[in-house]
This record gives structure tokens, sequence and C-alpha cells, in this order.
């Protein structure tokens, strides 16, 4: 059907050019990490032996599988997107039941020599399949039926990932919302889900007297803002003292019913751990049954993500204005930082490039961002606007969580910076989902169903 | 199509923006504002190391080094950084259990903070520092930081060179911290006096290191390093086979000798005995030994050559005449009728000779050191008419006594020297009531006793005056540093000044010297002869409330064109010629003739065997080395039955009556052989009518 000459028609050469971009610096700051003065360069390519020529290899794997994907039809992703997401259902659970175990959590699948995460990849078929149902005509998001099938898709992934222990990654899957809510979902729903994460976090933190009081602070400032409406809207006055009724509830009732009633001391000790807080139990016995477990197997897990963001934030800290130089970074360079050719990739950037270099890096996701929504809306078929607002969503998600968690503001919970982290499943990953979008970008004027 | 949600992709946007702008903030905050982590990185991966530059060697007359480094390691921690330590590996290596290793830890932590290096062991030999070497990767946090110790090739002039050890607080603080817990600094003798010299400048190492405290190779290739600079050489005038002499013959007394060259002031030899092979304070010795040293009763530390007061006794008088030659109250020919002692104040001053004619002259009174010779012309000089009155008259004297260096420091390039003492008419107005005192009272200074003490350097350097006919240089060690600033000038230049000594004529000098060669031919020292050079000299011996008589001699040779000026002093051994005297003539006899001739060294053999500790010392050896044997016994018996079994420890006293002759001894310890041998303790000092000579 097609010949040459058309295969890059409709490209947006911008998307690959930021794509390239970010995955040099990705192979770039790998390198930076792990390069001793002296040593051959190009060896380590050649004969894998090092973390970044892993990843130049993963880089070409990548950029044939892009061609690939920009030669594909577009009806394809279309015709098989339900399909896909069942595939990618049956090979989560396939990691969860008869996968290998790594570092405490079953989310690998071991093929020869390969390993592969299909939490990762089923990210892609989550999205195509979200795009699949919202682009249907019936589908209408102020219908609760359309709803819960929507929230049904993105979270039934985030369940299996979430038993194959992988907190971080289910997380991701409610980025979903964003999307729905582009799509009609009343904003209502994502307001109060996010206030309730909010409140949960919250309650996890401080006691729930202070909440409680600031709780009653927060209802009567909106209530002194807000007063000239309530001629209009009878109820809104309730809502307010609802909302606040249901905050402290959960804050003061539910939650430490829960913690303290229903869970186990090590499920505690992870909750707490999640939003790097050290969790002491008051109960003599239970302290002592919980430092024996921590002694056992997990027992760093907790000091060590307290110890590996003190370490980050040294490192981008002390960057400067201007960074230390390329292969200069003094704490990025010598290991201080741990996982940091994965999940604290950023580190270098921070450190090496200091605060304007940090600038200019986040200006390209942000670029990426904003071009994807630019996208998103150019589309004629919802299918591909969808799928569109779908990477976007994963993107935002990642970039903020990552960066977040190296520079102190989120908890570390293990999610690759997108295209630039170590790691061939996330790039992997990243890649399909951005060529896809590039692809049926390119298709934009055709309607897909 | 449910294009009515166009507005919403503002909302995203929105969303998209807050969040870059929280990160912004963030980073905005962590690199900007907050300055404390380039900081901390610094501390993460910056190992700094002080680079010790070897201590200045000290160098004798003939360019020989008396005092040389060795390098040797020390184990620093940094207690910070020792999480996931090998306990058990360090505590086998260095042969100690877990709770000392607390110890040092909690030790190290107090000292010097948890981030910042302490020394762990210091010193390690050669075999422990491999073994550590070996298993540095097993030890987190610890490390071994080289450093140059001291080593003493002629293990000799242990009080001239001081030691060497590790700063404490009011140093750092006076320092201005310049000098850190741990650094070695000298803390007397030469080390101290030219710490500036020798210290040199500290350089320091920045280098790169990764989270397991491996280091990774210097900092920015070194640029901010700066290199550490060698301290300074030292020449001095001490001549090291003189003063291993000087030292052996001061084996087992208590005394203090000291030889100048009297041409240039530089002093050839300083001993003070008891002394102690350097070497034993130096390096990890130093530990052991010092605090057993500064406990001793006889005081091994102290330096009696610069700080020893000892009453000059007789010779004191070729002092006394050359004030009244001077004064023209007598001339060369002046005689006293002396047949044995100087009644003229009541109580009679006893005189060793009684025959005729013994005091006939200047030059006889000093060859005989007839006491009321020197009585009689003291007395002169305190009532002479010219100065109207005792208090006048006196302080005439005493200012020609200042002016010899009696009673002032002298300015020796040692810390801490002495200046004894010539009592002030305050004084005698105190004892006496103020203007109620004659020349009768203080009748006993004019034979060197009384109140007035002088140090074994102020005696050698009125020999070297009278050696010199009127003139002297202030005595020194150092002739010279290597590479001299001109700082090290100013310094060196009152060691370079000619200091002349009132105007006294030649003519008095002459017939001193005459007199104290005649001591050598025909006088009290007659029998102590140097092959091939004539000498000049002069006995004493020293009544004191202490015990026997402190045996005493100073002297100069050759008589034409002195070179060498001694004087010694050995505490409580009797007649001056008979200890003092030889050991005298030996070190001039080494330094001129080079060599000790074979009738000399009888007297050698028989200095060098004799034991001259004064009983009270031997006894307190006795009761310390008798309490350990007990312990001993004790922890013995211990093992198969508990007996609680009092231990006596006698009361530590660090008092030394021969050091400080105006402190009443408490009689506290060794009560019985004290108040034995110290019959005058507690009698009046001024009551010394009855000292004889």
């Amino acid at each position: 059907m097609r010949n040459s000459n058309t295969i890059s028609k409709g490209i947006d050469w911008s998307m690959v050019l930021l794509y390239a971009a970010l995955v040099t610096i990705g192979v770039l700051m790998i390198f930076a990490n792990e390069y001793k003065e002296g040593e051959n360069i190009f060896d380590p390519v050649l004969n894998q032996s090092r973390d970044y020529g892993k990843q130049a290899l993963w880089v070409g794997i990548c950029s044939v599988l892009a061609i690939f994907i920009l030669l594909t039809d577009s009806k394809f992703f279309t015709a098989t997107a339900n399909l896909l997401y069942g595939f990618g259902i049956m090979l989560c659970l396939a990691a969860l039941f008869v996968g290998s175990e790594v570092k405490g959590s079953k989310s690998w699948l071991v093929l020869g020599g390969f390993r592969l995460q299909p939490s990762e990849l089923s990210k892609v078929f989550t999205c195509l399949a979200l795009a699949k149902y919202i682009s249907r005509q019936e589908t209408n998001f102020s219908k609760i039926h359309s709803q819960i099938i929507g929230a049904a898709i993105s979270l039934l992934p985030a369940v299996i990932t979430i038993a194959q222990n992988e907190t971080g990654l289910a997380l991701v899957y409610f980025s979903f919302f964003l999307v729905m809510y582009r799509e009609g979902l009343p904003p209502f729903i994502l307001i109060a889900g996010a206030s309730i994460a909010v409140i949960l976090i919250l309650s996890l933190i401080f006691s729930p007297q202070t909440l409680f009081i600031a709780y009653a602070a927060i209802a009567i400032l909106v209530i002194f803002f807000t007063r000239k409406m309530f001629k209009r809207n009878r109820f809104l006055l309730w809502i307010i003292v609802a909302g606040w009724a249901v905050a402290s509830i959960i804050s003061s009732l539910a939650i430490p019913y829960l913690i303290n009633n229903v869970m186990k001391p090590y499920q505690r000790d992870r909750i707490y751990s999640l939003v790097g807080k050290p969790y002491v139990p008051q109960d003599p016995v239970e302290r002592a049954e919980l430092e024996k477990l921590k002694s056992k197997s997990r027992g760093k897990s907790q000091n060590q993500s307290e110890y590996n963001v003190i370490q980050s934030k040294i490192a981008i800290g002390s960057g400067g204005l201007l960074g230390k130089g390329y292969l200069k970074g003094t704490q990025t360079r010598y290991d201080f930082v741990p996982e940091q050719r994965t999940d604290f990739i950023f580190c270098t950037i921070g450190e090496g490039f200091g605060f304007v270099g940090s600038i200019v890096f986040l200006s390209l996701y942000a670029v990426l961002l904003f071009r994807t929504i630019v996208i998103a809306e150019r589309q004629r078929s919802t299918f591909s606007r969808v799928y569109a607002y779908g990477v976007a969503s994963i993107f935002l998600f990642h970039i903020t969580i990552n960066i977040c968690m190296t520079i102190g503001l989120a908890p570390v919970i293990g999610i690759p910076l997108p295209l630039v982290s170590y790691g061939g499943s996330s790039l992997l990953t990243f890649t399909i989902l951005l060529f896809i979008l590039i692809r049926l970008d390119a298709d934009r004027q055709m309607i897909l169903r | 199509m449910p294009e009515f949600n166009q507005s919403r992709k503002r909302v995203i946007q929105l969303i998209f923006f807050v969040v870059f702008l929280i990160i912004i903030g963030q980073l905005f905050n962590l690199q900007i504002i907050s300055r404390k982590y380039a900081k901390l990185a610094e501390d993460n991966a910056i190992a700094k190391k002080i680079d010790y530059p070897s201590r200045g060697i000290i160098y004798d007359r003939k360019a020989r080094a008396i005092l040389d480094n060795v390098a040797r390691f020390d184990l620093v921690v940094t207690p910070f950084q020792i999480k996931g330590v090998d306990t058990a590996v360090l505590c086998h290596l260095l042969n100690i259990d877990t709770a000392e290793f607390n110890k040092r830890m909690v030790t190290a932590i107090i000292k010097n903070g948890r981030y910042r290096p302490s020394i762990f062991e210091p010193f390690l030999s050669a075999r422990l520092q491999a073994q550590l070497d070996e298993n540095m990767y097993k030890l987190p946090g610890f490390d071994l930081s080289e450093r140059p110790v001291r080593s003493y090739p002629y293990k000799a002039a242990a009080h001239i060179l001081g030691y060497v050890a590790e700063v404490d607080t009011s140093i750092i603080r006076k320092s201005g911290y310049y000098y850190q817990m741990g650094d070695l600094v000298g803390r007397s003798g030469l080390e101290k006096s030219y710490e500036k010299v020798l210290m040199g400048q500290r350089g320091i190492k920045y280098l790169i290191k990764d989270n397991k405290n491996r280091i990774q190779g210097s900092f920015e290739k070194g640029v901010f390093d700066t290199a550490s600079e060698a301290g300074r050489n030292l020449y001095s005038s001490v001549d090291i086979e003189l003063q291993q002499l000087a030292e052996k013959l001061l084996t087992n007394k208590i005394g203090g000798i000291v030889a100048i060259n009297p041409k240039t002031g530089g002093i050839l030899a300083m001993a003070s005995g008891p002394t102690y092979d350097p070497n034993d304070l130096a390096g990890a010795a130093f530990r052991k030994n010092w605090g057993r040293m500064a406990l001793d009763t006889a005081r091994p530390l102290y330096n009696r050559a610069i700080k020893g007061q000892y009453p000059p006794g007789s010779t004191f008088k070729p002092l006394g005449a050359l004030i009244a030659l001077d004064e023209g109250l007598i001339t060369p020919s002046y005689g006293y009728p002396c047949n044995g002692a100087y009644y003229a104040c009541g109580r009679p001053v006893k005189c060793e000779h009684a025959g005729h004619g013994h005091a006939a002259s200047l030059r006889t009174a000093l060859a005989n050191s007839c006491n009321s010779y020197f009585s009689s012309i003291f007395r002169m000089a305190i009532d002479n008419p010219a100065y109207h009155n005792t208090i006048k008259g006196y302080l005439k004297w005493k200012e020609y006594m200042n002016a010899f260096g009696m009673g002032v420091r002298l300015g020796v390039d040692l810390p801490s020297e002495d200046h004894a003492s010539v009592p002030d008419t305050s004084t005698y107005n105190r004892d006496f009531r103020f203007g109620r005192w004659n020349s009768c009272n203080i009748l006993t200074l004019g034979i060197g006793q009384d109140r007035m003490t002088a140090t074994p350097l102020q005696m050698a350097n009125v020999m070297s005056i009278i050696a010199n006919k009127g003139y002297y240089y202030v005595p020194h060690f150092v002739d010279s540093i290597e590479n001299e600033t001109p700082a090290d000038t100013v310094f060196l230049a009152k060691y370079r000044q000619k200091h002349t000594v009132t105007n006294i004529s030649d003519e008095a000098y002459q017939a001193v010297l005459e007199g104290m060669h005649d001591v050598t031919v025909y006088g009290t020292a007659s029998f102590l002869k140097i092959p091939g050079v004539e000498y000049c000299a002069k006995t004493g011996t020293a009544q004191n409330p202490h015990g026997k008589n402190h045996s005493i001699f100073t002297c100069f040779a050759p008589r034409d064109n002195p070179k060498i000026a001694v004087s010694v002093v050995v505490e409580n051994a009797g007649y001056g010629a008979t200890w003092a005297g030889p050991i005298g003539t030996l070190l001039m006899e080494k330094f001129i003739n080079d060599t000790i001739s074979a009738q000399s060294m009888a007297n050698f053999e028989r200095v060098t065997k004799a034991d001259l500790i004064p009983a009270a010392i031997k006894h307190w050896y006795y009761v310390k080395d008798s309490i350990r044997q007990a312990k001993l016994v004790v922890k013995e018996v211990n093992v198969d039955t508990v007996i609680e079994q009092p231990v006596v420890v006698p009361k530590k006293t660090t008092f030394d009556p021969e050091a400080e002759p105006n402190r009443k001894d408490t009689g506290e310890i060794n009560l019985e052989k004290n108040s034995m041998l110290l019959p005058d303790d507690k009698k009046n000092k001024s009551d010394s009518s009855k000292h004889e000579k």
C-alpha cells in the first residue's frame, strides 16, 4: 500500500527529535556515571560489560522497533487494541504466577537471557484499550456505567501490579483519570479522588489532632470566601460541611483504625516508609517483632531509601547554578547515590549541569508534553486523541514522581525517568508508546475507530 | 464527539505547568538558595589529607646530625564512616579487645568530633603497618597516615634538644587554631625554641574518594593542593662527642654541666643529671615513658644546667676579687692575715687553711680559696665609703653581679631558663627590718653562700667573661639557620652581639686569671692536670640546706687564648676538687686534645663509676620498687584467695630539694631519711654564719 515516499509523510519530526535528544542524554548520563578516567570508551559497548554499552544496544533495538512501528498501518492499533490489552493482562498474570522474583517483586518474565517486565509494557496496551473504549460512540462519561468500565480498564493492570509488589508502577495507572477527565469525566471525581489521596498521605504524616484543626480551619476559610454563593446554591454549605466531616473521619478514625487494628506490623512499616516516616510501634512486643523482621530481610529498605534521598539531594544541591561539568560530578561518579543509573539518573544531570542545565533538561520534557497535547487536539479521531492524552499522562506521572523523588518531594517508589533511565523494558515501553503516537498522528486526517 | 470538553485542555495544560513550576522551585531551593549541599558533597567525596613535612634536622658544630627523622605511620579513624568495620580483624591486629575499641572510638569522637579524623593508634610498627595496609578494605573510616618521627643517633643531648609531643588545647588556642589535635609540636628544648623554624609548612592534599571511602585520585588534578615545605635545619655549636662525654661523666650523679666557647658564646655541651635517652620520648615511646619521668623524684626531665639554682660557693670568689679590684679597694698584692677563720663579725667564719701566709696576696688567696680574705674584701665592697651606707654599697655590688650575668636570665635559646638569685635589698630589709642590716649580716655572700644562687650556665658564663677579660656573647646553641630569613636574623642578633662587662681593667682580670691559674698549679686543684695544657680554675664546695656539700668546679683552658669555659655542679657530692674537678678537666682535655690521655683515664674510670645519688632519692626508688614488688605478690596471691590487702601508695611528690632550695620539705615522704639527711632544713636560712670553707 505504501511506498517509501509516503512513510515519512505527516510524521511530526519535532517529536522524533525530542525522542532522540532524550535517549542520547540518557546514554551520556549513564556513561558519565560509569566511566573511570583512562578507560577505553568503546569496548564496553561491543562486549556489553557496562550499563552504558547495554543501554546503547537497547537504543539500537528501539530504533529498529520505532521504524517498524512507523511502517505499521494505523488501523492495526485500533483493530488489535483490545486483543493486546488481553495479551498484556495475560503476561502480567504469567509474571505473577510463574515469573521469577527480583528484589522482592514478582513482575519479571525471563526468557533465556532476556528479561522483561510485562507491567511496563501493559501501560501501552491499557492506553490503547482505553482509547478504543472511549472512542466508541456509546461511551459517555457523564454516565456512571461508562465511568465504571473506564476505571476498570485502567485499574485492572494496576491491581495485578500491586499483587506483584510493584506499588510504584501500579500508581501510574491512576494517571489515566486525567485522560478520562479530558473526555468528560465530571471534575468532581478527579477533585474528590485527589483530595482523598492527599488526605490519606497527610493522615500518615501528621497526627489526627493537628489534621482535625487544620481541616476545620480550611472549611471555615472556604465558607468565608464562598458565602455569597450560598443564596444561589443552597447545597454548597452542606457539601463543604460534609467534605470536612469525611476528611476528619478518614484522618481521625478510619486511618488509625486501619493501621492499628487491621494491618500487620510489616505492612504498617511499609506504608510508613512509603511516606518517608519512620514507624516506631508503641507496643514493645510488636517493636521487638518488627526489629527482628527488619534485621532479617528487607530490613535496610527504609533506611536505605532515606539515605538515597539525602545523597540525591546532596548531589543535585551541590551542582549549584552551573554545575560541576560533565564527568566532574563527585557524588554521581563515585557511587554516593545508589540506583543512580535507573531511578536517580536525574542526580547526574543536576550535579553536572546545575540549575541551568536542569532547567534546559526539564524544558525538553515540557516541550514534549505540550507538543503531545497539541498533537492530541489536532486529531480527527477520538481514538488518537485519547491515546495522545494517555501518553501525555503517563509521561507526566513518570517525570513528576521521578524528579520529585530525587529532590525529596515524593516518596521513593522506584519509577524510572522516561527515555533517560537505564533499563531495557522501560526504554522499550516509552519508545513504543511514543512512536505509536507519532504513527497515529501521521494519519491524523483519518477517522479511526 | 464530546467537543464541548475542549476547554479542559487548558486545565490539563495548567496542571502540567504547575507541576513543572513546583519542580523548578525545589531545584532553585536546592541548588541556588541552600549552600549546605555543596559543603556536604565536599565532605562526602573530598578527603583532606594533611601532608606533614619533616621537621628540620639539628647538626652539631662538625655538621653531624644529632637529631634525625624516620618515617612512621599512624592509624587514623573518622568515626562517622566506620559503618561496616570488621572490628574483629582490627582488634586482633592491634591486640585490643572490643571494650578498648569502643573506648578509643568514644575518645576519638570527644576529641575531634565524628566527622574529623582522629588518631586511633599512633606510631605503628613496620610490621603492624603492613598488616593493616593489607586489611584496609575491611576497615572503612580508617586510614594510614604517614608522619616522620624524631630519632637520635647519638642517644645524647636530651635536655638540649627537648622533645616533641602532641599539642594540647592551650597550644592550639595560642596558635590561633593553626595546630590541630594530634599535631606534634616542640614541647621543650630547642624543639620548642625553634618550633617555627623546625616545623616547616604543612601541605594539604585534596583527594577524591568514593562511597566506600576508597581514594580515587586527586581532586581537580591537585590544583587546590598546597605543597608541604620541609622544616629548616639548625646548625648548632654543640660538640656531640663532648656532650656524650659530659653525660657519661654525670652517670649516677645529680647536677649540671655547661661548656661554652668563650670566643663565640656557643655552648659546646650542656648536661643535666640524671638524663635520659631522647629516643625514649620519641614516637610511640613517649606515651610509655613520659608519665614515669615526670613523676620521678630525681626529675630527669628537669634541665639543671639552666634551671638548677646552686650556691656558687668559692667559685664566686674571682668575682668578689674583680669587684674589689675595680673599685680600687685592694691591689693584687693585698693580703689578709688569716689564721683559720674570719673573726671580725662575731661568730667566726672558718677557713680551710690555717697556715701562715696562705692569703698573703690575691693570687695565693685565690689559689688556697681563703674564706677570711674574701669575707674581708666583700665587707670592704659593701662598706665602701664612696657609697655612704650599706644599702647603697650593696646595690653597687649587686649592679656588678647583674653585669656578670648573675641573678638575671642570660637569654639562652632554650625555654624556661632560671635567673637564679642575687638577693635584692628588699629581701634583707624584710629579714632584718628596713636598714637594720650591715655587711656582717650578709657576710657569707662574699664566699658565694647566703642567699646567692647561680645556675651552671651562669657560672660557665662568668668563666667566659674572665677568660675573655671582660666581654661575653650570650650563651646559645644555634649558630645559624638554613636559609636564614630576616626574622631569623633578628632573633639570632642578640647572640651575635658582644657584651662588655663594665669597664674593669685588664690588669684586674690578669690578676684574677693568675690566681685561678695558681689554683691548678699549687692550689685546691693542683692534682688535676691536663697534659700539655695550662688552665685556670676555681673549685667550690657549696654548703646547702639539703645535705652534703655540692661539688662545684669552674674553669677555662688554655690559660692564654681560652677555647673552652666549663662549669660543673655535682649535687651533694663533697669537695669541689674531688668530683666536679676531674669532670671539668676531662671535658677540657677532650675538647682541646681531642682525646683523653692514659693518666686521665684513671680519673675517668673513677668518676663514671661513682654513684653519688643522694640517699633520699635512692630510698624513693627503693620504696617504689618494693611497692611494685608487693603489688605483684598481691596479684599472684589473688589468683587463689582474694585478700583485700591495702596497698600503701606513696604520696606522689614532685618536690625536688635540689631544684627548689627555697621550698620547705614538708617531710611527708621518707620522713626519717630526709630529716636525717637534711639537718639544717628547718633552720633559718639567713642563719648561716657558721659556714666554713
